[in-house]
């Protein structure tokens, strides 16, 4: 195989080649039937998502500019403007949803400082490359705040004196559980495609924790981690942690939660990352070893630019699902001890089960805004540099 | 100039002794990490309930006296009507809409990855901004019929001027955000406005309520892991059928869809799965005619505390199903089906 071709065909499979969704040739004007199958293909997925979107979404935005409250025969709402927010971010419930802040120690401070830096010199190249508009600027300065703001907050209430709030753990267990499941998933979908005898026992073995319905995996955890009855007694108490329960210590409540995540979810990032790299052409690979190329290499020039456009995918659907991370830490700790492993969703769901239907609108609502708001930034800043959609 | 030795490796992708040994080494923990748990499951349904309270105990027969109370109690004693219910629930509502969801899911990935779509800015505005006048009429009081009607009325007019002046318009990046962006608010959010939408279709405690929330939550992720699966599909295979003369929907069927079968396959058994476990929603949809699995082994958690042995009965009849079809599926999710289609 020549160089040529290697490379044309490397082009091709890499997707840069066969970019331009609209090829000539597939162009051509057909009879109706074949000029409408764009809206055929299209129309009935966001028909279906459009009939169960739009009213869930204004009815809980609704209910979340106002206050539930029991009368005679019933119960009445009513509009309390943006109250439930207030309350949230700077009233009565701030301590619980945004955390105690404390003076940051000096590794907080370099956090803080270092991702301020990377941000401001990102607005700064752009704002040089002088082809800014209006409206993308204002977006930018807008996630340079917000960054900014978050990585404020961690450093504040992470610090010694500090304790972190149901946003701040929320960011902990996505952020630390999304990076080790995509490591994992990783390291044993490349391993599982290796030509090795028994690879397909291997493959459904680690499909497993994702068949588990998510509240019977919180309750399987639960007995796991029980230091007195659970099947890890006899460590624990050679350890001399007989008595040690998870459920006192934050730190140690926490890890149990993201242990269990991340048993949970590698799966998900596995089979994914499996059926990329099965995708992927063997014969680039090949050829590139017969070059000369070592397995390194080769991993970082070709296999990892084929599946950089679902692992992207992959890790932006996983954000989003990890941040209504719920039923592990109901079950495990009951969101304890006192708030430490509250998620923000937990924290909504606490709220309407004591019916404030208005401030669980709200902190749902303030979860929106987050993710969305991180995923545009990641959608923006990531994806787009890898896939040209 | 070196020649690699041809004998001492098979294909040059193969691993040295040494290499497939830290391989299995390190396949064979994570291979414990995930078996234990099932395993402990698995000894828990057997155990009556002083065996679990008096500390861990690991070997059948050894540690303790297996006994098959639970698995009596769950499959022919008290709640063997409910579990038997419960589970054709789940059989009809998880493999339904999870096909649904593939179906169409894949459609709109295709749509996405090989048409431009340009919805006006202006119009989805227009239509919002009414949608949003007309909800707040009838909720303040205004007869339905005739909220509707003004409502269609006032769109009507709204295209014909405000409309115009907007021409911006949107993408398929900008469709398909849109379309994730549905997954954002958590369950706790949208599961009343949801359960108010099917008690007034009148669809409450009914199979479809739940296929079709399922379908709708399900859609927006078979279209994105799809959507990056047909980007790596080359364009070559659909003009030359394009130029044979077969129709979009023939190249889609007969061609584009054969490809795609590994990421087919480990989306249709995600989504399948999120189906099949899904709880908090078919909290609230169903009623005592479909209720779903995931709620009895949560309704085991009983005011004297969680009954163990019952859970671990019902999640081990639950994952049964699923593993047989992702053992008969696992197969697709091979690699080389690409390989020699575009050669030459």
């Amino acid at each position: 195989m020549t160089t040529e071709r290697v490379s044309r065909s490397a082009l091709t499979e890499v997707g840069i080649g066969t970019e331009a969704p609209t090829s000539v040739v597939l162009r051509h004007v057909g009879t109706r039937v074949e000029r409408m199958a764009g809206n055929v293909f299209i129309l009935p997925a966001v028909l279906v998502v459009l009939f169960l979107s739009i009213f869930p979404l204004f009815l809980s935005l609704s209910l979340s500019l106002s206050r539930l409250k029991f009368v005679k025969g019933g119960f009445e709402i009513k509009f309390v403007g943006l109250a439930n927010y207030h309350k949230l971010l700077f009233g009565s419930e701030q301590n619980h949803f945004l955390g105690v802040l404390g003076s940051p120690s000096l590794l907080g401070w370099l956090f803080f400082l270092g991702v301020m830096a990377f941000l401001i010199w990102r607005l700064v190249r752009y704002i040089r490359a002088g082809s800014s508009s209006v409206v993308s600027l204002v977006g930018r300065v807008l996630t340079v705040v917000l960054l900014g703001s978050i990585a404020w907050l961690l450093a504040h209430t992470l610090s010694p004196e500090g304790r972190p709030g149901t946003v701040v753990v929320t960011l902990l267990y996505v952020f630390i559980g999304i990076a080790v499941q995509y490591a994992l998933g990783l390291l044993l979908a490349m391993l599982t495609t290796q030509r090795l005898p028994a690879r397909r026992f291997f493959r459904v073995v680690f499909l497993l924790p994702m068949m588990i319905t998510p509240v019977g995996i919180a309750y399987t955890f639960r007995m796991m981690t029980d230091t007195d009855k659970g099947p890890f007694q006899p460590i624990w108490q050679a350890l001399g942690l007989g008595l040690y329960s998870w459920v006192n210590d934050p730190w140690g409540a926490r890890t149990a939660v993201i242990i269990s995540d991340i048993w949970q979810w590698t799966p998900f990032m596995y089979i994914v990352l499996l059926a990329a790299l099965e995708g992927q052409s063997v014969e680039l690979m090949e050829a590139a070893l017969v070059d000369g190329a070592n397995r390194w290499q080769v991993f970082w020039h070709i296999t990892l630019p084929q599946i950089l456009p679902v692992s992207t995918t992959l890790i932006l659907i996983r954000m989003i699902e990890a941040f209504k991370i719920v039923d592990l830490p109901n079950v495990l700790t009951n969101g304890g001890p006192g708030t430490a492993t509250e998620s923000m969703t937990l924290h909504a769901f606490i709220a309407w089960r004591t019916l404030d239907l208005g401030g669980s609108a709200a902190i749902a609502y303030m979860l929106l805004f987050l993710v969305t708001f991180l995923s545009m930034s990641y959608v923006n800043i990531l994806r787009r540099r890898v896939v040209e959609v | 100039m070196v020649i690699p030795n041809p004998f001492r490796r098979r294909s040059p992708v193969a691993l040295s002794p040494l290499e497939m040994a830290i391989s299995y080494l390190i396949l064979i923990i994570w291979t414990g990490v995930v078996i234990f748990p099932l395993y402990w499951l698995l000894v828990t349904s057997f155990k009556l309930p002083i065996d679990v309270n008096m500390g861990p105990f690991y070997l059948p027969f050894i540690d303790f006296q297996p006994s098959l109370h639970a698995w009596d109690y769950i499959l022919v004693g008290d709640l063997a009507n409910d579990t038997r219910r419960n589970y054709f629930n789940t059989v009809v509502v998880a493999p339904t809409s999870a096909s649904l969801a593939l179906l169409l899911g894949t459609a709109a990935a295709y749509g996405l990855t090989r048409f431009e779509y340009r919805p006006r800015l202006g119009l989805i505005l227009c239509f919002l901004g009414t949608l949003v006048i007309v909800v707040a009429a009838i909720t303040l009081g205004a007869p339905w019929q005739v909220a509707i009607l003004a409502g269609i009325a006032l769109f009507v007019i709204l295209v014909q001027t405000v409309a115009r002046r907007f021409q911006r318009s949107l993408k398929n990046s900008d469709i398909a955000f849109w379309l994730i962006s549905q997954r954002m608010l958590p369950p706790v959010a949208v599961v009343i406005p949801i359960y108010v939408l099917f008690q007034r279709l009148g669809l409450l405690d009914t199979h479809l309520a739940l296929i079709i929330t399922y379908l709708a939550v399900n859609l927006p992720i078979v279209v994105w892991l799809m959507r990056d699966y047909f980007q790596s599909i080359p364009l070559e295979l659909e003009e030359c059928a394009a130029i044979d003369g077969a129709s979009r929907y023939r190249i889609f069927w007969s061609i584009v869809l054969p490809l795609a079968v590994p990421g087919l396959v480990a989306t249709f058994l995600f989504v399948l799965v999120f189906a099949w476990n899904e709880y908090l929603l078919a909290l609230f949809l169903s009623g005592a005619k479909s209720q779903t699995l995931p709620l009895t082994v949560a309704a085991q958690n009983a005011t004297r505390g969680p009954q163990w042995w019952y859970m671990s009965v019902l999640i081990l009849i639950m994952i049964v199903p699923v593993i047989a079809i992702a053992v008969a599926l696992e197969r697709y999710i091979a690699r080389g089906l690409l390989v020699g289609a575009i050669k030459g």
